[in-house]
């Protein structure tokens, strides 16, 4: 069932990556991790349809924030991150997905790891531990190519700032701030071993991100003695405009 | 009803009308799966075709690839929208492997390495319309596409063609596998565009 969206607010994240607050008609609610189909219809009628995952906490209200990463050879993220406007309306279906998700009545550690635009998801889980004022111990890893591809910046600093709230430890693959103390790199069994929550706690663990970073990551996750029933991922691949 | 995007004029290209409808085309091979990969060694890689209780017939991997084989090229439609076209794959078909087991069986339930799971009716792997793939564009099957061998369902979505494929339960009655049970259609035809389950 496709329900009626209206943009009420865009912000931009980066440079190549904005999020939207569509108020849907009729929202039916939804867990953190899940995503949903966006359609688009030309005046022709001809339409296209990609998955973006939701950002935004699981909320009273009928509104839902998606953050697009505008991919150079897209057919649909281009017009999301750059022609869209408050007041337009578009159409979504969802929302989407039972198995990468966090629901509020977790306890136990959660360990997330997100490469680039995978944070997405795992942002509407940390917002969602805040809005059910959960106490379940959360740690992020972020891999980013530079500072200026980070997303959700001051809502991140101010959880690393807060003992209470989620640690979040940030990993550059190209460029580093000034005397950060890592080389720019992939995230490595080093890294996963001085940050992540050790196996020994048995989180569990979101990986999400593209294609290569996640089955990096996973063989990291799983050599640091991670069972494997306990990493659930989502990819997308070059060409998937899901974020 | 449909809302008209303003601004929005999309792409259009020929081989759209090749697609199912809500598809778009890509020439690379995108990977969608819910965990790591599993890595399974050839020499404990085995295959079974059981009844719920019993093994019917039991494959290692030299006696898999004792099987007569055969190449198809065919199209992939995968949930997440995309669409691949003209594939070409090697594998043994399931018509080969079903054979000799006389069965009443309606339904079977693919299990994976790394426990995935996807239920199909039985005629949906049988007329030369599945196959246990293991080469895919003239090179062993990758790990991250599903290698050693996978099942290979072209006329579904591709979250029925398992990867890491271990064995094939068959079932006097239906039982939903893994995405079956989260959410996606039981049966996940992309031209009637099946996707979630509530689509007719």
């Amino acid at each position: 069932m496709w329900r009626v969206a209206t943009v009420v607010t865009l912000h931009d994240e980066t440079a190549t990556a904005r999020t939207i607050t569509l108020e849907v008609q009729d929202w039916p609610g939804h867990v953190a991790g899940q995503h949903v189909d966006v359609r688009l219809t030309a005046s022709d009628r001809y339409s296209a349809v990609r998955s973006y995952s939701i950002a935004s906490a699981p909320n009273s209200r009928s509104r839902i924030e998606l953050t697009v990463e505008r991919l150079p050879n897209g057919e649909v993220s281009p017009y999301l991150t750059q022609e869209v406007a408050i007041g337009d309306r578009l159409e979504v279906r969802g929302p989407v997905g039972g198995w990468f998700v966090w629901r509020a009545e977790q306890t136990e550690p959660i360990q997330l790891v997100a490469g680039g635009s995978g944070i997405v998801p795992l942002m509407a889980m940390i917002r969602s531990r805040a809005a059910a004022v959960s106490t379940a111990p959360f740690r992020l890893l972020y891999s980013v190519r530079d500072p200026g591809a980070i997303f959700y910046r001051d809502e991140l600093r101010a959880l690393s700032d807060n003992r209470d709230s989620a640690s979040v430890t940030f990993a550059y693959t190209r460029t580093i701030p000034r005397d950060w103390p890592r080389p720019p790199g992939r995230i490595d069994a080093t890294l996963v071993a001085e940050t992540a929550w050790p196996s020994v706690i048995v989180p569990t663990c979101y990986v999400c991100g593209p294609t290569s970073f996640v089955e990096s990551v996973t063989n990291l996750l799983s050599a640091s003695g991670n069972q494997r029933e306990k990493i659930k991922t989502e990819r997308f691949g070059s060409t998937g405009e899901h974020t | 009803m449909g809302i008209i995007s303003r601004g929005f004029s999309g792409r259009r290209s020929a081989e759209n009308a090749k697609m199912p409808p809500g598809q778009y085309l890509t020439t690379d091979f995108p990977v969608l799966s819910a965990g790591p990969t599993p890595h399974v060694p050839l020499q404990k890689w085995e295959f079974t075709i059981d009844d719920g209780s019993k093994v019917l017939k039991r494959w290692d991997w030299k006696s898999f690839c004792d099987l007569r084989s055969e190449t198809v090229t065919v199209d992939l439609h995968c949930v997440t929208r995309w669409s691949k076209l003209s594939t070409t794959w090697e594998g043994v078909s399931l018509d080969t492997m079903l054979s000799d087991i006389k069965t009443y069986a309606s339904y079977a339930l693919a299990h994976s390495y790394g426990d995935y799971s996807t239920n199909l009716p039985l005629d949906d792997l049988r007329d030369g319309k599945a196959w246990i793939a293991f080469r895919f564009d003239g090179k062993d099957l990758a790990p991250e596409h599903g290698g050693p061998a996978r099942l290979l369902v072209p006329h579904l979505y591709l979250w029925k063609s398992a990867k890491w494929v271990r064995s094939i339960t068959l079932m006097p009655q239906d039982k939903p596998g893994f995405w079956e049970g989260l959410g996606y259609h039981n049966y996940g035809d992309p031209w009637r565009e099946q996707r979630y389950s509530g689509d007719e």
